[in-house]
C-alpha cells in the first residue's frame, strides 16, 4: 500500500505510551469525585485475541476485486486481533477530539496503526456539526463504527472488497441534522482519497463522500435507520495488497506468479443503501433484542492497467462494474447471550478495454486471457465469492465479550488445486478497559 | 448536490409560524418529564425519552432521539451517569449548542443534591457502580423538591417571559408536595425497619427516606444480572431475615424474584418505579401513594 500510517514501534515503545498517559486520566472532576467518564481524557483500551481455523491456502483472494486496506482472513493459529487504543475528550465548550491507534502485530512486528485522530465541533448549532482530521467515513451503517462493537468476528466480504475493511481517511466532514420531528442527517466529506479504495494522488484532497440516513421508531418495541450513501475519488496510481490486522498479505492473485501490476489514472465510486432494524421488548433491550440490518454497495471503476510479467507486458483500460451485499440478523435471545447470521455475496463484471499486449499468440506479451487471470480482475472462470456466518458470543458484563463463529466461504475461484472455499472457524475475546463510551445505532 | 442542499434548507429552516413558542424539554426519564410538566405547564413541550419498562442504563442513542436532542432548549436528565452509555452520543450528535454540557439548557437533577453510596475507590470487578453515587433520587420527596425548585429556576431563567408564570406553578407544587409528605410519612410509619430484598440499587432512596432495611440485592454486583450462586445465597438471607417482598422495578424481569418467591416465600412486588410504571401512577404524587399502597398490602399493615 502507498498509505503507511503505520509506525513501526517495539511492544516495549507501545507499553511506555500507555503508561505516558494514566496520569493523565487521574483527574478530579469538580465535584471533587473521581468519576471514570470525566478522566480527561477519557482513556479505552480494547483487547482483542483470537484463534482462527481454517485449511492452508485458503485466502480472501476475490475474483474481480483488488484487493487493498485491511482486507483479509485473520492468521490461522493464535493471533492477536485488533487491540485498540483510544483516547477522547471535550477539548473544551467547543470541540471534541478523539484519537485511536490499533497496535497490531503484523509479520512479526508489532505496529502502530492510526485509526482516527479527528477533532469535531459540539453544539455548533442549528444542528451542524463538522469533524476535521483523520476518521471513518460516515456512508453505510458499519463503516463509522469502531471493530469492537461489530456483531461478527470480520467485516462484511462487500466491506473488505469495496473499501479494505472499512474507509478510513483524512479529511473534513460536514453534517447537518434537520429540524424534524424524524431523524434526518445529511452529511458530506472531503477526503484525501489516499485509502483504498482510492490510491496515490498528487494533491491529497482527491475523494468526496456524501450519505443521508433517516431514522425512527416504530411503537415503543421498535426502531430503524435507512441510508444512503456516495464515495467518488480520482487516483494517480493504485497497486494491489491487502494488510489484515494480526494477519498475511492478500495479493491481487494469491498464484505467487511473479507478475507485478498496478492501476493508474483511474477513477472509483461507490454507492450504497442501507437499512437497520431493531427491535426489544417494550424498547428495553438489556433482557432480549434483534437486531437486522444489511448494505448493498455497488462501485464503478476505471483505469489504466498496467502488468508484467518479466518481459512479457500488456496493459488494458478497465472498466468495471461490481456489486455487493450482506443481510445480518442478530439475536439476544437471554441476557449475555447473543446469536447472529450474516450471508454475503459479491459480483465483479469488468470489462477490458484496448487492450495492448499479445493480441495473436506469439509469446512476445502477455494474452488477454492470462493477463486478466494474473491480476485477478477477471471473472470469466470464476463465480460469485459467498460467505455464509453463524456467531454465538457471551458478554458476561458490558465491558467482556466471548465469541465463536463459523463461516463457510466460496470466493468463487476455479483453479484446480487451489483452495478457493472452506469453513473458517474463529474463537475470539474482546474486552475493554478503561472508559468505555456511547455504542451508536 | 448543491442545489439538493439549497432546497432542502428552505423547506427546513423557513420560520415556522406560531402564536406561542413552547420551551421543547427533552427528558430522560419520565420522573422528570412528569416533573417538568407539572413545573412548565403550557409553556413546555416535554418528550420523555424512556418509558418505565426501559432500564435507563441501557438505552440506544438511536435515530429518533438524536432528532429530538436537534430541537431542544432544554435537557431534564437524573445525570450522574445514569445516562452515561447514550447521553454524551446524543449531545454530540445534536449539533445543538443550547444543551452542551454547562449551557443553561443542561440540567442534571443529580448535580443539585447530595447522593447516597458515593464509593470510595471505583474498580470495574465491583460491577456497574456509579462513581458520582446512587443516581435514583427521585425516591427521596425532599431530595425531589430541592431538584424541582432547582428545575424551575432554571425553566425561568432560560423563558424570562414566564417567569412568574413558572414561580406560580413551583409554589402551587411545592405547596401541594410539602403537605403530602408528612402524609406519606405518617402512612409508611408501620413500614419503618421492615426487611425487603431488592433488584438493584434502585430504591437506595426509597429505603433510607422510609427507614426500610434493604437486607439483600439480587444482582450479585450492581449491573450484573442474578446468577444461580448468588440466587442461592440470597435464599439464605431471606430465610432468616424475613422480608415483606423483593422489590422489582418495572423494567426489570421479574424472573429472579419469583424464583425467590417460589422457594422462600418472599412474594415478588414490581413497583411502578416511575411515572408510567403502572395504571394509576400517572403523575409524582400517584406514584408515591401507588408505591406506598402496594407496599403496605405486602406488609399487611395498612
Amino acid at each position: 500500500m502507498l498509505l503507511k500510517f503505520a509506525t513501526k514501534l517495539s511492544s516495549f515503545g507501545a507499553a511506555a505510551l500507555l503508561l505516558a498517559v494514566a496520569p493523565v486520566s487521574a483527574q478530579l472532576s469538580n465535584a471533587g469525585q473521581v468519576s471514570s467518564t470525566e478522566f480527561n481524557p477519557a482513556v479505552s483500551l480494547i483487547l482483542d485475541g483470537r484463534y482462527t481455523d481454517y485449511e492452508e491456502g485458503l485466502s480472501l483472494d476475490l475474483p474481480g476485486f483488488i484487493a487493498g486496506g485491511e482486507a483479509g482472513l485473520t492468521q490461522r493459529g493464535f493471533s492477536t486481533g485488533h487491540n485498540e487504543l483510544a483516547m477522547s475528550a471535550n477539548v473544551d465548550d467547543r470541540f471534541y477530539g478523539q484519537f485511536n491507534a490499533a497496535i497490531v502485530e503484523h509479520d512479526g512486528a508489532t505496529e502502530l496503526e492510526l485509526e482516527e485522530a479527528f477533532i469535531e465541533t459540539l453544539g455548533l448549532g442549528n444542528g451542524f456539526t463538522v469533524k476535521g482530521g483523520r476518521f471513518f467515513s460516515g456512508i453505510g451503517y458499519l463503516n463509522a463504527k469502531h471493530e469492537h462493537s461489530y456483531d461478527f468476528v470480520d467485516s462484511p466480504l462487500v466491506y473488505q472488497a469495496m473499501v479494505g475493511g472499512k474507509l478510513a481517511d483524512t479529511g473534513v466532514q460536514a453534517r447537518w441534522l434537520a429540524p424534524t420531528p424524524f431523524y434526518m442527517e445529511l452529511g458530506a466529506e472531503l477526503l484525501s482519497g489516499e485509502t483504498f479504495p482510492g490510491g496515490s494522488t498528487e494533491d491529497r484532497n482527491n475523494a468526496n463522500a456524501a450519505f443521508v440516513k433517516w431514522g425512527g421508531d416504530i411503537g415503543d418495541s421498535s426502531n430503524w435507520q435507512l441510508g444512503l450513501s456516495y464515495y467518488a475519488n480520482e487516483f494517480e496510481g493504485r497497486e494491489p495488497g491487502g494488510h489484515h490486522h494480526g494477519g498475511g498479505h492478500e495479493h491481487g492473485h494469491g498464484g505467487g506468479a511473479h507478475l507485478e501490476w498496478h492501476q493508474h489514472e483511474g477513477e472509483t465510486d461507490l454507492q450504497g443503501l442501507d437499512f437497520v432494524y431493531k427491535w426489544a421488548p417494550n424498547g428495553n433491550p438489556k433482557e432480549r433484542n434483534l437486531a437486522i440490518y444489511g448494505e448493498f454497495f455497488v462501485r464503478n471503476e476505471t483505469a489504466h492497467v498496467h502488468a508484467a510479467e518479466g518481459a512479457e507486458e500488456a496493459e488494458a483500460e478497465l472498466d468495471g462494474e461490481q456489486t455487493g451485499y450482506y443481510l445480518a440478523a442478530v439475536y439476544q435471545f437471554k441476557p449475555k447471550w447473543r446469536i447472529g447470521v450474516r450471508y454475503d455475496q459479491l459480483s465483479a463484471d469488468n470489462a477490458f478495454n484496448g487492450f495492448v499486449g499479445d493480441e495473436d499468440g506469439n509469446g512476445t506479451a502477455l494474452e488477454l486471457e492470462e493477463f486478466e487471470e494474473e491480476t485477478g480482475l477477471g471473472t470469466d472462470h470464476a463465480d460469485d465469492p459467498t460467505a455464509t456466518s453463524l456467531m454465538l458470543d457471551y458478554s458476561h458484563s458490558h465491558f467482556s465479550r466471548i465469541r465463536l463463529q463459523y463461516t463457510d466461504l466460496d470466493t468463487g475461484h476455479n483453479h484446480p488445486g487451489e483452495v478457493s472455499s472452506g469453513s473458517v472457524v474463529s474463537l475470539q475475546y474482546l474486552m475493554s478497559l478503561g472508559a468505555h463510551g456511547a455504542h451508536s445505532f | 448536490m448543491r442545489r439538493f442542499l439549497l432546497w432542502v434548507s428552505v423547506l427546513f429552516l423557513a420560520p415556522t409560524g406560531g402564536a406561542v413558542a413552547q420551551l421543547d424539554v427533552f427528558a430522560c426519564e419520565p420522573e422528570w418529564a412528569s416533573l417538568s410538566k407539572t413545573l412548565g405547564g403550557d409553556r413546555v413541550d416535554v418528550h420523555a425519552a424512556t418509558t418505565a419498562f426501559q432500564d435507563p442504563h441501557h438505552i440506544q442513542a438511536r435515530p429518533s432521539l438524536i432528532a429530538k436532542t436537534r430541537s431542544a432548549d432544554l435537557l431534564v436528565c437524573s445525570g450522574a451517569e445514569l445516562e452515561v452509555g447514550w447521553l454524551p452520543l446524543l449531545l454530540r450528535r445534536s449539533g445543538n449548542s443550547d444543551i452542551q454540557r454547562d449551557s443553561l439548557g443542561y440540567f442534571m437533577a443529580t448535580d443539585v443534591v447530595d447522593l447516597l453510596d458515593v464509593p470510595a475507590v471505583v474498580d470495574r470487578s465491583m460491577g456497574d457502580v456509579h462513581a458520582a453515587g446512587n443516581p435514583h433520587v427521585h425516591w427521596d420527596p425532599n431530595r425531589l423538591l430541592v431538584i424541582a425548585q432547582a428545575l424551575s429556576e432554571r425553566l425561568q431563567r432560560i423563558d424570562p417571559q414566564g417567569q412568574a408564570y413558572y414561580a406560580e406553578r413551583f409554589l402551587a407544587f411545592e405547596k401541594r408536595w410539602q403537605a403530602a409528605i408528612p402524609k406519606w410519612e405518617q402512612r409508611a410509619a408501620p413500614l419503618k425497619g421492615q426487611a425487603v430484598c431488592v433488584q438493584h440499587t434502585t430504591w437506595r432512596y426509597l429505603a433510607d427516606w422510609l427507614s426500610l432495611n434493604e437486607a439483600c440485592d439480587l444482582e450479585p454486583k450492581p449491573g450484573l444480572p442474578p446468577t444461580a450462586g448468588h440466587l442461592k445465597h440470597i435464599l439464605q438471607i431471606a430465610q432468616k431475615e424475613k422480608p415483606i417482598a423483593t422489590l422489582v422495578a418495572a423494567y426489570f424481569n421479574p424472573r429472579s424474584a419469583e424464583w425467590l418467591e417460589q422457594r422462600s416465600g418472599v412474594p415478588a412486588v414490581v413497583l411502578p418505579y416511575t411515572v408510567g410504571g403502572d395504571e394509576a401512577s400517572s403523575d409524582l404524587f400517584s406514584l408515591y401513594e401507588q408505591t406506598l399502597s402496594i407496599l403496605l398490602e405486602q406488609a399487611k399493615l395498612d
